[in-house]
């Protein structure tokens, strides 16, 4: 890994000669690596910009092209997913894999490039994975239900700047999926824990609090993501900086639901408990 | 090509009540037998799927991502306007339609810009109980910046992320529905073809990306909310995947398409790299704010480090040209200056197909004045993202910045109710090109898409389908759904086997040059009309040389590449000719024969109309149709900055 220099006025004469190990696999199939050498890579090149020039190198020898999946390329849509020499979005943190670009790497070096990998994200080909299991623990949930047109007066509610600032810094998650990636366990908590965290503590999420931590909790368990055991990864690799503390906030509003629930008129403890 | 654009009668102020009030209704019990397809899920698809969802309606919603939330909308980063005048400075519904209509330069329809204004005010109400964070005074209250020229602040924001949030907000409202059964979604899956019954659109043809199976759907109305066709241009501030396959492929339907040739160059972004680079970073306009633009006086000076040019052999040339705006010159006036400098040879940076495209935006000043500290809270996270990808601090040397595709005012012509001329389909968003005219204002997209998605295509639609009545949806056995699905798998089949030697991409590059050289930033005629030569040309070898690798049954990128371009091909003829026969310059269309001293000279006697044209058949030009604009209220008059 290279640091950018802080005057790279002779980038454009720089480039990279590579050695590419990609993970290649059909829908349904067995995968497995395959090399590839990629000469005169550009250092001013993004990540996404050298995979664009390898697969316009195999579409020149006649093969099939490496598909992943890539959208909007400026960090912001969340759909660009590449585990780079075993980390969720490569090397350097807070960055997205479209983010990413050559000059950090060396010349000659050997990339190896993954999926990510998690039972709850089975792969389509290549390096495209099927990630709507983030979708369906939204539709658990994820949302604070106002009929189109029955919303209040904006200002009506009064919301410290302090909380919605908070709200927003677990609302910037992308959904990209990296912290899954690269737990452990397959763990979703930190993407969980970063919407609870951005509905749960806004006035507008109160009526629907424990509801909500309930729905998505269970969704979360249902489609197969494993549980958290505090290896901390997914704060590492997540590119938009969500922190450790939504999982807290997470378990904390889980089980003030789960207590609310078994008091409640209609809960477990009216029915006898579990 | 019959274009009523269906202005209810009436004052401007009380058109949409009047309008709403006589709209047909359709009982709730008989909602649900109805079925509405939205394809695209950005503001305008996911916000109408919502709402129309919650109504009672069954609805599909169709996207091309992984997921509804990646839909390209989530990359607007400034803010959204609403006319709530907040900061008692004198906003008005009235103002933020004046500003828009003048923004436009005069070539958006009245009514619909009146209405625009009108509901804005509500969006920000509905994304505020949807949870959308948006930035906040000290006592709680929403707060608002000013953006793009206005006297008012009008705008929220969240963050440099409004986009994000307002993306993310309509996504939760359709993932509700979604949970709740009454929207199906279907991601991944890619519009190829419009399906009309009778003269009506009842359905589309869809290739599931990952399978590769191409379905027919049948529905009660169609709703196009695709976006714009920014990547005609192949470089640009768009996704990757942005395409303009939906709404052109209903414009070979039948669909007029309205003023292709308006689209939006940002003057800030990072400048161009390489042959290699695939996808152009806007940089927020915020930025003018502190930056000062210059290029060296002398072209010798270029390969020097900014640093040891002496402040007198700098050309600031915003100031000099614009001495009472200055640095914050409109978006298209400033990127002109820009590529006028470039043009005489004084462009900074790298070398890229022979010239150097890119100017300093330098901040020594105001580093010097404010400290950087202060330039580091102001615009730290820009200055982060611009050394991610140059590799460049930002604090030590002035940022490079050029010009960049951003955003397309034209798209599939609509009457009032959002209907384009084929009854049945509607079209909603960035893909329509009714309430920008030649120029977008910043923070205008996000309310357009939401006004369109919660607060117009509701009703609309509604009272389309009350007239339409309960026995109008098809089979997909009819031999309508079966011609086209037809055409589409024989398509599918021919770039898979065709026995080409050139990529996609590499004819996408090509056209995006053509067209970014002869119908960029500035045209003129004898360039449009070698573009079209070379377009036609292009489209040609296309048809024989296209290479596609993959299979039909897998994810295959090239193959969905492979039907973009072709598109796009097609469509950069149309803009070209667009831009040709619109002989005066207004907003984003600066034709170089028509100018005083350099800036825009419309022609109101001849050109105030919108331009739609009619598709004649594959291979053949369309035909260029009107709907002249009458303003009621506002007088047209000259756009000056000077």
């Amino acid at each position: 890994m290279v640091k950018p220099s802080e005057q790279s006025s002779h980038d454009s004469e720089r480039t990279l000669a590579l050695r590419l190990r990609v993970w290649r696999q059909l829908r349904g199939g067995e995968g497995h690596f395959e090399e590839y050498s990629l000469a005169a890579v550009p250092v001013s090149a993004s990540f996404l910009e050298m995979m664009d020039m390898l697969n316009e190198q195999l579409i020149r020898e006649g093969k099939d092209t490496i598909a992943f999946d890539h959208d909007c390329r400026e960090g912001i849509c969340g759909m660009c997913s590449m585990t780079i020499n075993g980390m969720p979005h490569g090397p350097i943190p807070g960055v997205t894999t479209c983010q990413l670009h050559m000059r950090n790497f060396r010349d000659g070096e050997t990339i190896t490039v993954e999926p990510w990998r998690a039972r709850a994200f089975p792969v389509l080909k290549d390096l495209a994975v099927n990630r709507s299991a983030f979708d369906k623990v939204i539709q658990a949930g994820g949302f604070i239900t106002v009929r189109t047109g029955s919303a209040p007066e904006a200002n009506n509610t009064l919301i410290p700047k302090s909380i919605a600032d908070e709200a927003m810094d677990a609302a910037e998650c992308i959904g990209c999926g990296a912290c899954v990636a690269s737990c452990k366990n397959g763990s979703a908590m930190l993407f969980v824990g970063a919407k609870i965290n951005h509905l749960n503590i806004l006035p507008q999420g109160q009526p629907e609090r424990e509801r909500r931590t309930l729905a998505m909790v269970k969704t979360m368990d249902d489609v197969g993501f494993g549980n958290c055991t505090n290896y901390g990864e997914c704060q590492a690799h997540c590119p938009k900086g969500i922190t450790l503390d939504v999982i807290a906030k997470l378990n904390r509003d889980y089980l003030r639901a789960r207590v609310k629930d078994f008091f409640s008129s209609t809960g477990k403890a009216r029915k006898g408990g579990e | 090509m019959k274009l009523d654009a269906k202005i209810p009668a009436g004052p401007l102020a009380d058109k949409w009540n009047n309008h709403k009030a006589k709209m047909r209704l359709v009982t709730p019990t008989n909602r649900r037998k109805y079925h509405i397809i939205v394809v695209g899920s950005g503001l305008a698809g996911s916000a109408a799927a919502a709402s129309l969802a919650e109504m009672g309606y069954e609805v599909s919603c169709f996207c091309y991502q992984d997921s509804p939330r990646r839909a390209h909308s989530i990359a607007a980063q400034g803010g959204i306007n609403a006319a709530k005048n907040y900061q008692n400075d004198g906003d008005s519904v009235r103002r933020l339609f004046l500003d828009t209509i003048k923004g436009g330069d005069y070539r958006a329809r009245e009514a619909n810009v009146y209405r625009l204004a009108q509901v804005s005010t509500s969006i920000i109400d509905q994304c505020v109980a949807q949870g959308v964070p948006f930035a906040r005074e000290y006592g709680g209250l929403l707060a608002n910046r000013s953006f793009g020229g206005a006297q008012v602040s009008r705008t929220f924001y969240a963050r440099g992320q409004t986009g994000q949030q307002l993306l993310l907000g309509a996504y939760s409202a359709l993932s509700r529905q979604i949970g709740a059964g009454t929207v199906k979604m279907y991601t991944r899956h890619e519009m190829l073809d419009l399906v009309l019954v009778e003269g009506q659109a009842k359905g589309i043809v869809t290739r599931d990306l990952v399978t590769g199976e191409i379905e027919a759907w049948a529905s009660d109305v169609v709703v196009l909310c695709t976006g714009g066709y920014g990547n005609v241009f192949y470089l640009s501030t768009n996704a990757q995947g942005c395409n303009v396959t939906a709404t052109f492929r209903a414009h070979r339907r039948g669909a007029g398409f309205a003023n292709p040739c308006y689209s939006q160059i940002h003057p800030t972004c990072i400048p161009v790299h390489g042959e290699d680079q695939a996808k152009l970073t806007l940089m927020s306009e915020s930025l003018r704010n502190d930056g000062r633009v210059w290029v060296p006086k002398n072209s010798a000076d270029c390969t020097k480090p900014a640093s040891e040019i002496p402040e007198e052999a700098r050309d600031y040339f915003l100031e000099r040209k614009y001495p009472s705006y200055g640095n914050l010159a409109p978006r298209d006036i400033s990127s002109r200056a820009a590529k006028e400098v470039c043009d005489e040879g004084r462009g900074v940076g790298q070398v890229v197909d022979g010239k150097r495209l890119g100017v300093y935006l330098d901040f020594s000043a105001a580093i010097k004045r404010l400290g950087e500290s202060a330039i580091r809270e102001r615009y730290g996270n820009l200055f982060d993202m611009y050394e991610n990808i140059t590799g460049e601090n930002a604090y030590r040397q002035p940022m490079r910045i050029f010009p960049a595709v951003h955003y397309t005012m034209g798209g599939l012509w609509v009457d009032y109710n959002l209907q384009s001329n084929i009854p049945g389909l509607f079209v909603g968003g960035e893909a329509n090109f009714s309430d920008h005219g030649a120029n977008r204002l910043g923070a205008s997209a996000l309310m357009q898409g939401l006004a369109d998605g919660y607060f117009v295509l509701p009703y609309t639609v509604t009272d389309y389908l009350a007239g339409v009545g309960l026995s109008g949806r098809p089979s997909v056995d009819r031999p309508e759904f079966k011609a086209v699905v037809k055409e589409v798998e024989e398509r599918t089949h021919w770039f898979l086997n065709n026995n080409g030697t050139r990529s996609a991409r590499s004819y996408h590059k090509e056209l995006g040059k053509i067209v970014w050289e002869k119908c960029g930033m500035t045209r003129d005629k004898a360039g449009l009309e070698g573009a079209i030569r070379d377009l036609q040309a292009l489209r040609d070898d296309f048809w024989k040389n296209i290479k596609v690798v993959g299979a039909g049954n897998q994810l295959a990128p090239e193959l969905e590449r492979a039907g973009r371009v072709a598109d796009f091909l097609d469509f950069g003829i149309m803009m070209c000719l667009d831009a040709l026969t619109r002989e005066e310059s207004c907003g984003g269309h600066f034709r170089t024969e028509y100018q005083d001293a350099g800036e825009a000279k419309r022609n109101d006697d001849t050109f105030a109309h919108a331009a739609v044209w009619k598709f004649m058949g594959e291979g053949k030009l369309p035909e260029r149709h009107t709907e002249p604009l009458t303003y009621e209220e506002v007088q047209l008059s000259t756009r000056s900055y000077k």
